[in-house]
């Protein structure tokens, strides 16, 4: 149990997979204009790396090595599929927003990545653990800097106005360059942080 | 966005510029940061990647349009294409391994990392998503690729001198990448006033 525990807080924290590893970027800069949006793209990143975590290691005694990585593309593909359906199935505006960046999870470094790195040499009960604790740090940075550009770029947090009437938008800040900016300044902090 | 009675060569110059897969979309980004500290390897990823993608946008919109809509399983859309081009990018490695040994000393090392770069399988979504037809798809993916190539050739040039200058502690790799990638994206930004889509 406490490794679980271990294994979770590595993945929230040390070892943070956007802003240490600079992996699954497409999504996190791409999708971060509104605070919901980028909510429900971590909850579906988190759906797919969870299952496919889960799979792979309950499979990870029958599987033989070298037919690995098409294996793990098509168990991460299936699961994509289902989200994809879902999505949109209950929501068509947010499945329109989000776009081709659902479909594109398939190919996100982060989740193949874990399923290698991770799942593949490890039980269910720890795989658990570490998609629980990738999921909730993608969703985490995901949401913090979807938060920063939407306040700073259009004055709202989840679509609410928090600004006096009057203040002017930071509108760079939701349009493409502001994505990298606000990167920029986070891993500056990172590793100012870091460090000291 | 991009609607079936656009000419091609709209649609190449919008594909090219006006929506940048790599500064306009975040797409394909991990190499985009990954793979530009040189402009000789920046170079070697951007064919690979054009080649690539030229040949798989068209497979898989055969796929898609003569095998998956005839038997209703456009389900299957992200399984095959993905598997697809997997296949396709082992095919190529091994066609240029024995047929073209200084091809293949440039771009080999490459071509592994292709399979997993978004840039390709987005190409082929947003094909099919936009309804374009097979000729409209092909300049897609020509003018999406060309801009890939474009654009990691200028970030890696930019790089190279960056190297040289004084930059705050705090800044040096990755932050000071991110805020050129920035200007380059507002430069690009520009184009946006080009025509209306």
């Amino acid at each position: 149990m406490k490794k679980g525990i271990d294994v979770f807080a590595k993945g929230l924290f040390l070892e943070n997979p956007i802003l240490v590893l600079l992996l699954g970027l497409c999504p996190v800069l791409a999708v971060s204009t509104s605070t919901r949006d980028a909510l429900c793209m971590g909850i579906a990143f988190s759906f797919v790396l969870f299952f496919s975590n889960i799979i792979i290691s309950s499979l990870r005694k029958f599987t033989p090595h070298h037919v690995r990585i098409p294996v793990f593309i098509v168990v991460i593909a299936t699961f994509v599929t289902i989200t994809d359906y879902l999505v949109a199935g209950y929501s068509p505006q947010l499945h329109r927003n989000l776009g081709v960046f659902i479909p594109l999870i398939v190919v996100n470094c982060i989740v193949l990545g874990r399923a290698e790195a991770f799942a593949y040499k490890n039980n269910v009960f720890l795989s658990l653990a570490d998609a629980i604790g990738m999921g909730a740090s993608f969703t985490i940075t995901i949401v913090l800097i979807a938060l920063i550009r939407e306040f700073l770029g259009a004055g709202t947090i989840f679509g609410k106005m928090v600004m006096p009437e009057n203040y002017q938008p930071f509108i760079i800040m939701i349009l493409p360059p502001g994505a990298f900016l606000i990167m920029a300044f986070l891993i500056a902090l990172q590793n100012k942080l870091i460090k000291k | 966005m991009i609607s079936n009675n656009l000419n091609i060569f709209l649609i190449f110059l919008s594909a090219l510029l006006v929506n940048n897969i790599l500064l306009i979309r975040f797409i394909g980004l991990c190499s985009f940061f990954g793979i530009s500290q040189r402009i000789e390897s920046s170079l070697g990823m951007g064919a690979a990647v054009t080649s690539v993608m030229v040949m798989s946008s068209s497979i898989t919109w055969l796929i898609y349009n003569f095998l998956l809509i005839p038997f209703h399983l456009q389900y299957l859309r992200t399984v095959s294409f993905i598997l697809v081009i997997a296949t396709l990018v082992q095919l190529v490695e091994r066609f240029t391994k024995k047929y073209n040994t200084n091809l293949y000393q440039a771009l080999g090392i490459y071509l592994p990392l292709v399979t997993t770069n978004c840039a390709i399988l987005a190409a082929a979504f947003l094909g099919i998503d936009y309804h374009l037809s097979f000729l409209q798809n092909l300049i897609y993916a020509l003018g999406v690729s060309l801009g890939y190539l474009l654009a990691i050739v200028l970030f890696a040039s930019i790089r190279e001198r960056i190297i040289f200058s004084p930059i705050p502690k705090a800044f040096k790799g990755v932050p000071i990448a991110f805020l050129t990638a920035s200007l380059m994206s507002l430069a690009f930004l520009g184009f946006k006033g080009l025509f209306r889509l």
